[in-house]
């Protein structure tokens, strides 16, 4: 897609295909010879890995549906049927519940990585809203599959996230009632769900392969962030990065086998294996844990529909990212105190986390202090979440412009070259995960 | 420095903030954990123990509990508590022909369109104690037993919680005031704070279960000659359920140890063809 290519059809039929739809050209161009900088260390492997999840979800989705029911009375026992009576259902299945997982853990490392070393910044806008794109979808159809297996939490959980998106002015009843196809969750939601769930996938795929050919326009960004300056910057994807990322993908999936062969259940809610009931409500609603950051957000905020509004200005502001950083340097491993605030962001990530997860009223230390601002107790769950709320919004929203214009970065590298030909004395402190330096 | 020094100072106090919620001691009903042959990565069911919990559920529980995702050929099933490998398909094995002919099952007389009672056979299911969840409950004060297929699955603590609910019938304390058709049970969940009538901050632990307790000593013949203790039965009956919630469960350990070896050696072969590939370039 960009440069020059380098392919030489080599049979009469390659001539021939070459000329009507150039299609091997474009594969060895884009898979094959693509030039990568030479300097990228495992937090790039998680692109690949990435794709690689997608794959393995849509294959055992597209099995899981062959056996599954859509329909309320039945939907819990034919999943508990794959794992049963299917032969390797049980592997299908824990696959695919489990990937869910694994692909989101996967997502946050990426988008982490591309925070740190600044890849969201120009010339990539697109390729980061893109991914953006990505990411809501992803939320999308993991809270869609979700329902489907019609356990308790299954049920309730869309209740609950049906009924927020009621709360939105005008348009929010109508999208509840479609949502529904009634009103209230009830077979004719789970049909439509599992409809979408199966469609999503497709969307994600499609937007991917925007998203790769966003990629290589500009090329890959590097943990220096120095532009690539010469052929002797990079060397070709095959077989530097194939067998880089081969490696990566390995251990990854051994890292999921764990799960999905030794603690299947382990990332699950045990009321999940309780089939729905619409009458008897869970004493606690909890999504996944994928999602509990946004789900402390949520509840932040006293107000139904600002907290509906808050939750999607999380992920909006995402969007808008590339014009809040005001900074020219984009690796923080020249960026010390840029270093600094991202680590506290990430901690404030997790905080809201675990706050997801855990009632609102509860007390963080101790007894609660019986000092209430704000409709919630300040030592309460609900203020720590607030805590963590502020400092995600104040990130982006203060840190990230002010920061760029008032620090002073330290000295950036020449080229991608040049540091590592020179070899300085103390390598840069945020070339923290690189073992491949060795390599 | 100064930015330095608020940000590490904020570091510092959300840290200190997200230190784990030490709550006050909450009362949380009584779990025991026990050791169980089947956990970790390598552990397998006992068969005799399977057979013994299979015979508890059959012969107490089954009165209440329907178990319908099971079918009496599970029972015969790789893995399963009357295995034999001389009859890989489980419709065939004996023993489970003749567990399944002892229990009557209804059907449809294809004659005459009557309903009638017929010997199971291995390709049943479990017929369920009650024709719907109203008898269900009218049998049972109100309360709904609920199905004990995945069961094991569906509480926190698995196969320990069905232990300790078993063992978790003790006399209630005095000061505790139980109404008609509930039990105290130390490891149920509940609150029961309202029907406490001695001092605040000793409420019992526990809650009010409609189960009358469904264990008792030599309730039940072990064949094997076990002692029918109600520790030996919970023990044995919370095994069986952890192998119903999961009847592929030896299965999966099994083919994963090969899966994870498999992969644990693709990826030192894909780690040296790596240093390999790179070794002369710079970077
Ligand atoms: C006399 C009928 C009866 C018998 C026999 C019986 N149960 Fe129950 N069981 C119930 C009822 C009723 C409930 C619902 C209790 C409630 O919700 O208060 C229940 C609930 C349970 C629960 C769920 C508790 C929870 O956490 O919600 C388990 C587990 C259970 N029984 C296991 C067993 C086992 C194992 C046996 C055999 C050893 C057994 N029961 C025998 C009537 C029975
Ligand atoms: C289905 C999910 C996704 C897939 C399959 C995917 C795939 C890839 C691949 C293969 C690369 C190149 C290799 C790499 O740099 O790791 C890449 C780069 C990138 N991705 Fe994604 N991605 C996904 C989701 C996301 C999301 C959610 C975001 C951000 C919101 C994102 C932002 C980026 C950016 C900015 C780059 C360029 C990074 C660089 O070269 O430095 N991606 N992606």
């Amino acid at each position: 897609m960009s440069g020059h290519s380098t392919y030489e059809p080599k049979t009469g039929f390659e001539r021939w295909l070459d000329t009507r739809l150039p299609i091997i050209r474009f594969m060895k161009d884009t898979a094959l010879d693509f030039p990568t900088p030479k300097n990228l260390n495992y937090w790039w492997t998680f692109g690949g890995i990435l794709a690689l999840m997608l794959g393995i979800q849509i294959v055992t989705g597209v099995v899981l549906a062959m056996h599954y029911i859509p329909n309320a009375a039945m939907a819990f026992d034919s999943v508990e049927r794959i794992r049963r009576d299917v032969n390797y259902g049980w592997l299908i299945q824990f696959m695919h519940a489990n990937g869910a997982s694994m692909f989101f853990l996967a997502v946050y490392v990426h988008m982490f990585r591309n925070l740190y070393y600044g890849s969201y910044k120009a010339p990539r806008e697109v390729l980061w809203i893109l991914g953006c794109v990505i990411y809501l979808l992803m939320m999308a159809t993991a809270f869609l599959g979700y329902v489907l297996p019609w356990g308790q939490m299954s049920f309730h959980g869309a209740v609950v996230i049906t009924n927020l998106l009621g709360a939105l002015p005008v348009v929010g009843p109508a999208i509840t009632k479609l949502l529904w196809g009634g009103f209230a969750v009830d077979n004719p939601t789970l049909n439509r769900f599992f409809s979408l769930h199966y469609l999503m996938p497709f969307v994600i795929a499609g937007v991917v392969i925007l998203h790769i050919w966003a990629l290589h326009v500009p090329g890959n960004n590097n943990p220096t962030g120095v532009n690539v300056k010469s052929p002797k910057d990079t060397v070709p994807f095959h077989p530097y990065y194939t067998v880089k990322d081969g490696f990566a993908i390995s251990v990854f999936l051994l890292m999921y086998g764990v799960f999905v062969f030794y603690m299947p259940d382990s990332l699950g809610d045990a009321i999940n294996y309780v089939p729905a009931n619409p009458l008897q409500t869970p004493p606690e609603i909890v999504p996944e844990w994928y999602l509990l950051p946004f789900y402390a957000i949520l509840r932040a905020v006293p107000d139904k529909l600002m907290g509906v509004l808050l939750m999607f200005s999380a992920i909006a502001v995402l969007f808008v990212l590339p014009w809040l950083d005001t900074s020219k340097v984009r690796s923080m491993r020249y960026r010390p105190t840029a270093r600094l605030y991202l680590a506290i962001f990430l901690l404030a990530c997790l905080v809201l986390g675990y706050c997801g997860a855990h009632p609102p009223d509860q007390a963080i230390v101790g007894e609660p202090s019986g000092f209430i601002l704000m409709d919630s107790d300040i030592n309460s769950i609900t203020w720590l979440s607030r805590i963590g709320a502020l400092y995600y919004f104040a990130y982006f929203l203060l840190v990230m412009p002010i920061l760029g214009l008032t620090e002073k970065p330290l000295p950036v590298p020449e080229s991608i070259s040049e540091p590592v030909l020179s070899h300085p004395a103390g390598a840069p402190a945020g070339a923290t995960a690189s073992p491949e330096k060795r390599g | 420095m100064l930015r330095k020094g608020i940000a590490l100072a904020a570091l510092g106090l959300s840290l200190v903030v997200a230190a784990p919620a030490a709550s006050a001691a909450e009362q949380k009903p009584v779990m025991k954990h026990l050791e169980w042959s089947f956990q970790g990565p390598f552990g397998k069911f006992d068969t005799a123990q399977l057979q013994r919990g299979y015979k508890v559920y059959r012969e107490v529980c089954s009165s209440c509990h329907s178990m319908n995702l099971m079918h009496f050929r599970n029972l015969g099933q790789p893995g399963g508590p009357f295995y034999d490998p001389e009859y890989k398909n489980p419709n065939d094995n004996p023993y489970v022909k003749a567990l399944a002919k002892d229990i009557q099952v209804n059907d449809i007389d294809t004659e005459t369109g009557d309903t009638i009672q017929r010997p199971a056979t291995p390709a049943d299911k479990f017929p369920a104690p009650f024709p719907n969840e109203y008898a269900a409950r009218a049998s049972n004060g109100g309360a709904l037993p609920p199905d004990l297929s995945v069961i094991v699955k569906a509480r926190a603590g698995g196969p320990n919680y069905i232990y300790s609910l078993m063992t978790g019938y003790k006399a209630p304390p005095a000061g505790l005031k139980i109404n008609p058709g509930q039990n105290y049970n130390q490891s149920f969940a509940g609150d029961l704070t309202p029907f406490w009538s001695g001092d605040h901050h000793k409420v019992p632990v526990g809650g009010f279960i409609a189960m009358p307790p469904p264990l008792a000593p030599d309730k039940v013949t072990f064949d094997d000659g076990s002692p029918s203790t109600v520790e030996q039965q919970a023990k044995d009956v919370a095994a069986f359920l952890a192998w119903a919630s999961e009847p592929k469960q030896m299965e999966r350990k099994q083919f994963g140890l090969g899966a994870m070896i498999y992969l644990l050696i693709f990826s030192v072969l894909l780690y040296f063809s790596y240093r390999r590939i790179w070794r002369n370039v710079e970077h």
